[in-house]
């Protein structure tokens, strides 16, 4: 076969490498190239430099090192058994087009992952080797996100933090026995392992730097993982709890949601019909509420229906309201805070906003208009000085009155 | 004194500013009107190129505040937000400032109260200017211009066009960025000079002065498109994020129009060749019979050949499992008849195994060969050939639910595990399978008869062990 080009090098292994759902390039230590030797910034903030039309963000270089792989996970266009064309890039390859895109602002670093080829330590070593020279050879100050490979020898894999702003191991599916079915190389406990080992990693050099001044930095992005949702029968209660037991065990930055999405060339296992889009978007909702909103996994849990899954045609803040209807009307001039971030269609702002506000005047229904995206979806929950829900609340029809109009819409559509 | 003194009444004040977004000329002459009482409507704030012929009558003379006028406050939030709404190319921004400074005075935590009209307005500005900020950031797009010059170097030249007056005030963000980098960013507004060591301004600049396109951009293109996933087609989330004002000057957003309107097309394109669309799973044995002969879903499928079901009792406690039908089975339309089969029955005999109690099926329903003048040679199936059979062992496992699944050969192996396995590593012992019946492994009887010699009798040895092994667990499961 004829050498392959950069750029035909560039179409396989990005075209491999998108089923990654993260692109995040924020929460990390603040850095700049000022009496440096090359370039790079970050400052907190994560940068969109681009939106593909699937809505998503290009923030980083999102590449492979190479889509060889010895394993043969199922959802995975990379598996050994799948007929795609392959490529492989040199560390210095992927160097060289990470500083020339960089430079152009077209990114704001790097994400390398790879497919597994020999050993699982070798291409570990391999992408460690991209960070290294990065790093050292052109004091490159741009975002780093490593992949790194449950299997490796975690001393390369701490390596891989030294170089990183983030490192990340993904959980890929939800369950065990999914994991043993759809990927019958990767074993859940390795996974876990070396997940708790980065956790350890991340907080001794956090202890360290407390005491020494100039104590090496480990991914001060922390670490993150992915999970496919509706490639096994996981519910999305199954899914909830496994996420709020990883970012208890494992101090993780980010779980992310990967709605799993017909891939070319994709092996009989699977169910071959995606789960609908929203799914992922639901559960991104209750990732949301258990991390800024105070939610248990257990009360988002209780938002669940029969089957165990979120439903899709109301977010699950309002699900969650309708089945405890007891709590409201929330008085927005007496309630505390955590009471009004349980009324759907009050953000984590809106509340703020409410609580500043009504040390100066006491809210009418008006003036929460003026703070909230939609008072027609907030009203039935809550109490002003001139409102109250009085039959509202305990409406049956409630929950058709507040879901959206759209799905209705379909109907005629059909 | 009052103020009032100092201040004639009814006079109307204009105050020129010298540039759009000078926010510190701002701060000093408003904090001197405030102290003589000017009130907000008395005065015209009028930034260059602005309409300031309107008040060509005004009093242009600052009123100077009296020695015992009280300090003018501002809390650090007014402060913050003031210095990001001057940026905002709403003319009426200063008198906006103004007056809550002015309204400040009377009443200092105004600025908590979010259901005020003018601090809903000014939280406005800054979120806009914030947001051009934030887009500058991140849509700014070099070009490389190479320089004759040895010394001079490489030179990355930009052009952007800001909604708001943001460009000074992000010059910090791009020299830390790129600080031993050369670079120029030019707009209608102004223009900044990086020269690694120092910064400069220009005057404002036009489209035609920068540079009109950059090899690297072919690279950038190709990432665009192949990192787009064509199953999930989301417009509305790249356009509130990505507005159409900012394509311009984007290389990538070219693409964009042709990555929609070919999303659909390269999905159903994906789904048919990789994930085929199976309907619901057949529920009964003869459903599948049916089925499979109406299967192309693999290229086996595609030959001369006919499906191979498999037979026996459905309740059987024994399923054996082969590769794929022969040229024999193929002509008869049952599993296990040629050669192969022949062994494998005098085998069976031999361990007492009864045939007609087990349910025998293959791992691939089609005969796969390659044509050789009159003659069919089989060929093994490939993996994915494989897994996708697995659709239909998987129904039929489901219906005569047996309690000991015996795979010979390594294509079986991989039909009821889904990876590949060496025989030698997993023969002999039992394998649980996900619903609660166990797998044993051997080889295939055609393996035994490409042998001879001393190396089949120790195959054959084998072969009979395995057999023996699931005739005693098949014992000691019923």
């Amino acid at each position: 076969m004829a050498q392959q080009t950069i750029l035909q090098k560039l179409e396989i292994l990005a075209d491999a490498a998108k089923y990654d759902a993260s692109c995040a390039s924020s929460g990390t230590a603040k850095k700049n190239s000022l009496g440096g030797k090359g370039i790079g910034s970050t400052e907190g903030m994560g940068i969109c430099h681009a939106y593909a039309p699937d809505g998503r963000c290009i923030s980083l270089l999102k590449i492979l090192l190479t889509n060889h792989c010895v394993f043969d996970c199922h959802y995975c266009v990379n598996r050994k058994s799948s007929n795609v064309a392959r490529a492989r890039f040199t560390p210095q390859e992927v160097v060289d087009l990470t500083l020339a895109f960089y430079r152009r602002n077209y990114i704001e670093g790097l994400f390398l992952s790879s497919g597994i080829v020999k050993n699982s330590n070798h291409t570990m070593e391999q992408i460690v080797e991209v960070a290294r020279i990065l790093r050292e050879e052109h004091d490159f100050r741009g975002y780093i996100h490593l992949k790194t490979i449950p299997e490796a020898d975690p001393e390369i894999v701490h390596q891989a933090g030294l170089y990183a702003d983030r490192v990340s191991i993904n959980v890929e599916l939800p369950t065990d026995s999914g994991l043993t079915r759809l990927a019958p190389d990767k074993d859940a406990r390795q996974i876990e392992g070396a997940m708790g080992k980065v956790k350890s990693d991340l907080v001794e050099a956090k202890d360290a730097r407390k005491r020494f001044k100039h104590a090496p930095r480990f991914a001060p992005a922390g670490q993150s993982t992915q999970m496919i949702v509706g490639a096994d029968a996981a519910t999305d209660a199954d899914i909830v709890g496994k996420a709020s037991r990883l970012y208890d065990n494992f101090r993780l930055r980010r779980v992310y949601y990967s709605a799993f999405s017909p891939i070319p060339d994709a092996s009989a296992v699977l169910p071959l019909k995606r789960p609908p889009l929203i799914r992922e978007h639901r559960l991104y909702q209750s990732d949301w509420l258990m991390r800024f909103y105070g939610y248990k996994p257990a009360d988002v849990m209780q938002a669940t229906e029969a089957d165990g899954n979120l439903p899709l045609d109301i977010d699950p803040k309002l699900a969650w309201a309708l089945k405890f209807r007891e709590a409201f009307p929330v008085d927005v001039n007496r309630a505390s805070k955590e009471q009004l971030l349980r009324v759907p269609g009050l953000g984590v702002k809106a509340v703020g906003k409410i609580l500043a506000s009504r040390r100066h005047r006491n809210l009418r229904l008006d003036d929460v208009a003026l703070l909230t995206q939609s008072i027609t979806k907030v009203r039935p929950f809550i109490c002003t000085v001139d409102w109250r829900p009085i039959t509202l609340t305990d409406r049956a029809d409630l929950r058709s009155l507040l879901a959206p109009k759209s799905e209705q819409l379909e109907l005629f559509a059909a | 004194m009052t103020a009032l003194q100092h201040v004639k009444l009814g006079t109307y004040y204009v105050v020129h500013l010298p540039e759009a977004d000078d926010f510190d000329f701002w701060r000093e002459r408003a904090r001197a009107l405030a102290q003589c009482d000017v009130p907000p409507d008395r005065i015209a704030w009028v930034e260059p190129g602005g309409s300031g012929d309107l008040f060509a009558h005004g009093e242009r003379r600052m009123p100077v505040p009296p020695m015992d006028a009280k300090p003018v406050r501002a809390n650090r939030r007014f402060v913050s937000l003031a210095k990001n709404a001057i940026l905002h190319s709403d003319p009426e921004r200063f008198a906006l400032l103004y007056r809550l400074l002015w309204r400040l005075q009377s009443n200092p935590r105004m600025m908590e109260d979010k259901a005020d009209l003018d601090v809903r307005r000014v939280e406005e500005l800054d979120k806009n200017v914030r947001r051009d900020s934030h887009k500058m950031h991140a849509f700014v797009r070099f070009r490389l211009v190479e320089s004759e010059d040895e010394e001079v170097g490489e030179h990355y030249v930009a052009w952007f066009e800001p909604e708001h007056h943001i460009l000074r005030a992000n010059a910090g963000f791009f020299m830390r960025r790129f600080a031993n980098m050369r670079w120029s960013i030019l707009t209608p507004r102004g223009s900044l000079h990086w020269d690694t060591k120092t910064m400069s301004e220009g005057p404002p600049a036009q489209r035609s002065d920068a540079p009109g396109g950059d090899p690297m951009e072919d690279l950038w293109r190709k990432y665009y498109a192949s990192i787009f996933n064509p199953a999930r087609l989301k417009i509305g989330a790249m356009l509130k994020e990505m507005p159409k004002k900012y394509w311009k000057n984007m290389p990538e957003a070219a693409l964009i129009p042709d990555l929609i309107a070919g999303a659909q097309g390269r999905e159903a394109k994906m789904v048919e060749k990789g994930a085929l669309e199976f309907e619901e799973r057949p529920d009964t044995l003869s459903a599948i019979d049916k089925a499979i002969h109406a299967c192309r879903k693999c290229p086996i499928g595609q030959l001369d050949n006919h499906a191979v079901m498999g037979e026996g009792p459905q309740d059987a406690a024994l399923m054996i499992v082969g590769e794929q039908p022969g040229d024999q089975e193929d002509q008869v339309g049952r599993p296990f008849v040629g050669p192969a089969g022949q062994l494998l029955d005098a085998h069976l005999e031999k361990v007492g195994i009864d045939r007609r109690a087990a349910y025998v099926t293959n791992a691939v329903k089609h005969f796969k060969y390659v044509q050789r003048g009159k003659r069919r040679l089989h060929q093994n199936p490939g993996a994915k050939e494989i897994d996708t059979c697995r659709w239909w062992i998987e129904s039929e496992r489901a219906i005569v639910k047996p309690k000991l699944v015996l795979a010979m050969g390594a294509s079986a192996a991989r039909g009821m595990l889904g990876k590949t396995v060496s025989i030698s590593n997993v023969r002999g012992a039992p394998i649980p399978l996900e619903d609660g019946s166990e797998l044993w492994v051997t080889a295939h009887p055609s393996y035994l008869l490409r042998l001879d010699g001393p190396a089949r009798e120790e195959q054959a040895r084998l072969f009979d062990a395995d057999l023996a092994a699931v005739r005693e667990r098949l014992e000691e499961l019923s």
